[in-house]
């Protein structure tokens, strides 16, 4: 019997994870594909928006705000890259400064930093900024992370604490019993006392196995462009001024590893698995990125992808117990800012456990994990003393982003660790660059089989049945 | 006669050869840089060869298999049948680059031989040297 | 710190080829840094035919080719550092490598000869929309897991571009038993060498699908299914002329792009055109010292060229670490009408080098054209040329006499013939 079953291993689901493996519970953690950070986690701007943009009064300005503040601090005790590279909000015109005024009024509300900057100002920071613009808006401390490091890293610390985590689990039905739930999935079932549904774009089916939910899924799509590292168009995010119907608009943001991304659009779709790009929607990036920014070499694309962000009808997030459904907490319809506000979303869920739930702490528990070591950062002579104390750290296995053999054996060996081609991807950047693992994939293919002890044919890209090579050709 | 225009594959220059062919026989070749060109064409229009490069399973080397060349041309309409045989060839190392893999493979009077050296796989072969 | 007198980044064709020549031309104090475990290059995994037939005049396979330059190298002992990567180059000729054994070391170098090859434009770089299984490879990939790790990616293949390694890794794959059920090529001529066309797919009877490319993909875990659309004159898909190919791997040949980092992050210019470093008329970039060769400079086409002007550029280190600097101030060797670049692209006129050879590529197929080569309105030379493809590279040779003294740029240009 569990005290808590988690249903989705995105960034809410894993940081609240991390945050309950503080207590004695025991709690597992369900995710349908074979990593963790598989939905929108994995495609998004990877922002830590510091909570100017929604509306008052609502849960998601106030989750925001919080969660936005917890984020260097998790990602120091994380050691996961926490980069504050500014926001610029692009105003072209006196309708959108004079918007710029609404949300600065709101920052001052909430107690968020920020200056304005003219137009010149602006330009002598970045040059990219198209002719359009008149005023800029800066909130100098808005910062990016990679949202599937921290989730990876958070998943790592709760799993060395004792949380369960289940790859390969989707859930298929939840009875209840009288004490609790049960859960059925293909890999066995979990009794649990509470559930806490954090599903991301599945959210409105797994709630549908206990109540009819009050709102429905509208999963919206967007999509990305990524330039190479050295093309560089930016040095802040850049955002058009937001507007109700488009969202945060088509934006730049220079990632934590040195690329940028362009984008997204925001469609409606019915699929919430359909993660595919479409020419209408890189069409429209292409189009609209040109509204704030000019010279935008998208002919340096290295990747385009997709994200589905979990939107529902509900215009606010909603993190609540289900009415007619006790101890089964939604964490639903966390789109924007659902990443910055994560840290703040989880203690909320626990703040609704702990009205019914005993969470004793667990005097062992150790929050924080062990730096990874990242060979780049380093100096010359750090570099050496590392690889005098392990060769495999001298081993260049990616050259783009520059990540050595000892890096990668390191991801796979971690708890919750990389079992996937993607999966090293997403923990140690080799394939992040502008050949795209044309160089590196072979060997890490050849790592992943060693480290898990397993023929390089069975080695995956991504999920469980998506292997890269299909047969020995000579044996 | 018939004249028919072919592209030489002998070489990267490509050249475009323009054949006179009379009763199934070359009876001249024009476009050619050099010999080979000619000696091309005339087999290109009566039974077409070409050079067979693949690679066989070896045991014992730095890499699971090894590359292999034929060393001159064999007939085109022998070469998946050729491709057969070498599938189930196995060599060890250390390999010497032009070693005889195959003799006269398909009794074509053409040996496979090595593309390559390859030596023995020791442990310090993968660490820097 | 360490000094070398010549350090060449990249043990491949062009590496081993500019080692070989250095130590020629008295350099002795030579050092080759290789990322990989062998020298070698992607030589070591293009097993097809017709290398070095310029250089041997013989036909060898792409490791051949390869053992011939290690030989050589091995014969005037020249050092190969192996497994060793290369993190970082300054301006002032300091290399930053990294290796299992000496960790992470820096070397102040008198010279330096950058031959660090290209890599294969990805998915990314070019417009295929739909989802991102297993199953998308670059040809070279490909090639790698065959022709050295010994795995095939796939069974039923579908291939874009009609560049070389496309080209010959439908042949390979199909060999292997393999299903290739086409070649799309976006441009309405194929960029492959004539000969691959014809013994890579005209013999195993390959559709090639001319001004088509592939526009989507489907597939969760593993590719499915392929959309191949027909384009415009203005290379834009035509609505209506979607066609779909159950295929389980896709092999992108869709370009080659000079690995450029490691100069960028010098401060090296770049020219926009190659996506390689700038380089004069003996291969030294705009920063003193560091030389450029091979396909991180510009991408060939045969690698007997990769080796010979590598040697031009080992000449020039040489010739440098000799003498320095050429004098003067230099001009610009252009492209003009239909030229899309040429390389070098800068030279001398007060300290011309003897003989340059300027390596360039027409942007569309032509026939029965006339190059012409001038300075301002004075032409150097004009040569007949019965036939200009994008896919092969041309030259023109200048003489010390040409350069010399000249006070205009010269363009390089591709006109009608005069009747």
């Amino acid at each position: 019997m569990y005290d808590v079953v988690i249903i989705g291993a995105g960034i809410t689901g894993t940081m609240l994870s991390w945050k309950l493996s503080r207590s004695r519970l025991k709690i597992a953690v369900l995710e349908k594909e074979n990593d963790v950070a598989e939905g929108a986690t994995m495609a998004n701007s990877a922002a830590i928006h510091v909570g100017y943009d929604p509306e008052d009064g609502t849960l998601k300005a106030e989750l925001n705000v919080k969660g936005a503040q917890q984020y260097e601090s998790i990602c120091e005790m994380l050691h996961c890259g926490y980069k504050t590279v500014g926001a610029f909000i692009a105003a072209c015109g006196a309708e959108e400064e004079a918007h710029l005024d609404v949300l600065a009024a709101r920052a001052d509300a909430r107690g968020i930093p920020y200056r304005f900057l003219s137009r010149d100002e602006a330009l002598a920071e970045e040059p990219s900024l198209s002719d359009n613009v008149t005023k800029v808006l800066d909130f100098y401390t808005t910062a990016v992370v990679y949202p599937w490091e921290v989730a990876a890293a958070c998943m790592e610390v709760a799993c060395t604490n004792g949380v369960e985590l289940h790859l390969n689990t989707p859930c298929q039905s939840i009875e209840k019993t009288p004490k609790g739930w049960l859960i059925r999935t293909p890999a066995g079932d979990f009794e649990t006392k509470y559930i806490v549904n954090a599903a991301g774009v599945h959210a409105a089916q797994i709630h549908a196995m206990v109540a009819e939910p009050e709102w429905q899924a509208t999963p919206r799509k967007g999509e990305y462009y990524v330039l190479d590292e050295d093309a560089k168009p930016v040095r802040h995010i850049i955002f058009p001024v937001p507007s109700k119907e488009k969202g945060k608009g088509v934006l730049a943001v220079p990632t934590v590893f040195g690329n940028t991304l362009i984008g997204p659009n925001s469609d409606f779709q019915e699929d919430p698995d359909d993660n595919g790009t479409s020419e209408a929607g890189l069409a429209y990036v292409r189009a609209n990125i040109g509204k704030t920014l000019k010279n935008i070499p998208l002919n340096r694309s290295i990747r385009t992808f997709a994200g589905v962000r979990p939107t529902t009808t509900s215009p606010d997030f909603i993190v609540e117990e289900v009415s007619g459904a006790p101890h089964f907490i939604d964490a639903v319809s966390i789109e924007s800012p659902g990443l910055a506000s994560a840290p703040a979303v989880a203690d909320r869920i626990i703040s609704i456990l702990a009205e019914t739930l005993d969470m004793p702490e667990n005097p062992d528990a150790v929050m924080t994990r062990k730096a990874p070591v990242i060979l780049k950062l380093m100096t010359p002579e750090e570099r050496s003393r590392l690889i005098a104390e392990n060769p495999a750290y001298g081993k260049m296995i990616c050259r783009c982003m520059q990540v050595s053999e000892g890096e990668i054996v390191d991801a796979i060996r971690r708890p919750c660790g990389a079992r996937t081609v993607k999966g090293v991807k997403k923990r140690v950047g080799p394939g992040f660059g502008r050949c795209q693992g044309g160089f590196c994939e072979p060997k890490v293919v050849q790592i992943l089989a060693r480290e898990l002890g397993i023929s390089p044919l069975e080695v995956v890209y991504d999920s469980e049945k998506s292997n890269i090579l299909q047969s020995e050709n000579r044996i | 006669m018939m004249e028919k225009e072919l592209i030489c594959v002998n070489c990267p220059m490509s050249c475009r050869l323009t054949v006179q062919i009379e009763e199934n026989k070359v009876v001249s070749v024009s476009g050619n840089s050099c010999p080979r060109g000619k000696a091309y064409a005339e087999t290109e229009c009566i039974r077409p060869e070409r050079i067979l490069t693949t690679t066989v399973r070896i045991t014992g080397g730095i890499h699971r298999v090894l590359p292999v060349i034929s060393e001159s041309e064999i007939p085109l309409d022998r070469i998946m049948d050729a491709m057969e045989l070498i599938r189930s060839a196995q060599v060890k190392a250390p390999v010497q680059v032009g070693d005889v893999i195959m003799e006269n493979i398909l009794g074509t009077g053409v040996n496979i031989v090595a593309a390559r050296s390859m030596d023995k796989f020791s442990c310090s072969d993968t660490s820097q040297k | 710190m360490k000094k070398v007198q010549a350090i060449i980044i990249g043990g491949g064709s062009a590496g081993l080829s500019a080692a070989v020549t250095l130590k020629k031309n008295g350099i002795e104090d030579v050092l080759v840094i290789e990322k990989d475990e062998e020298p070698g290059g992607i030589l070591e995994q293009c097993i097809h035919n017709g290398f070095g037939l310029q250089t041997f005049q013989e036909q060898l396979s792409g490791p051949a080719y390869a053992e011939r330059f290690v030989r050589m190298a091995e014969e005037l002992n020249v050092r190969i550092l192996l497994n060793t990567t290369v993190t970082k180059l300054t301006a002032d000729r300091v290399v930053e490598y990294v290796n299992s054994e000496e960790g992470a070391v820096q070397v102040q170098a008198d010279a330096v000869i950058l031959a660090v090859g290209c890599y294969e434009r990805p998915r990314g770089g070019i417009n295929i929309t739909g989802t991102r299984p297993a199953g998308i490879y670059t040809a070279g990939q490909a090639q790698r897991y065959l022709n050295i790790d010994g795995y095939m990616v796939g069974k039923r293949v579908f291939i874009l571009g009609s560049g070389d390694i496309g080209l010959i890794m439908a042949r390979r794959m199909t060999l292997e038993g393999a299903k290739v059920i086409g070649v799309a090529e976006l441009m309405p001529y194929s960029n492959g060498l004539p000969r691959n066309m014809k013994q890579c797919l005209e013999d195993f009877d390959i559709p090639l699908y001319l001004s088509h490319t592939v526009s989507k993909v489907f597939g969760k875990d593993r590719l499915e299914k392929i959309e191949m659309v027909a384009v415009d004159e203005n290379r834009n898909p035509i609505a209506g002329s979607e066609q779909y190919f159950d295929v389980d791997t896709l092999l992108l040949s869709v370009g080659l792009i000079p690995e450029n980092h490691l100069a960028d992050h010098a401060g090296i210019r770049m020219d926009p055109s190659t996506k390689g470093p700038v380089v004069d008329d003996r291969y030294m970039t705009s920063e003193e010292g560091i030389f450029a060769c091979g396909n991180g400079l510009h991408v060939h086409d045969l690698v007997d060229y990769v080796s010979l002007q590598a040697a031009r550029a080992a000449e020039g280190a040489a010739a440098y670490l000799r003498n320095g600097s050429p004098k003067g101030t230099p001009l610009c060797i252009k492209n003009g009408n239909q030229v899309s670049y040429c390389v070098p692209s800068q030279f001398y006129p007060e300290d011309p080098a003897e003989k340059l050879t300027v390596y360039f590529r027409v942007r569309t197929p032509m026939d029965n054209q006339q190059l012409v080569i001038r300075s301002g309105d004075k032409v150097i030379r004009t040569l007949k040329k019965r036939k200009l493809l994008p896919s092969v590279m041309e030259e023109a040779v200048l003489l010390k006499k040409d350069m010399e003294g000249l006070t205009e740029d010269i363009t390089v240009e591709i006109t009608e013939v005069a009747s």
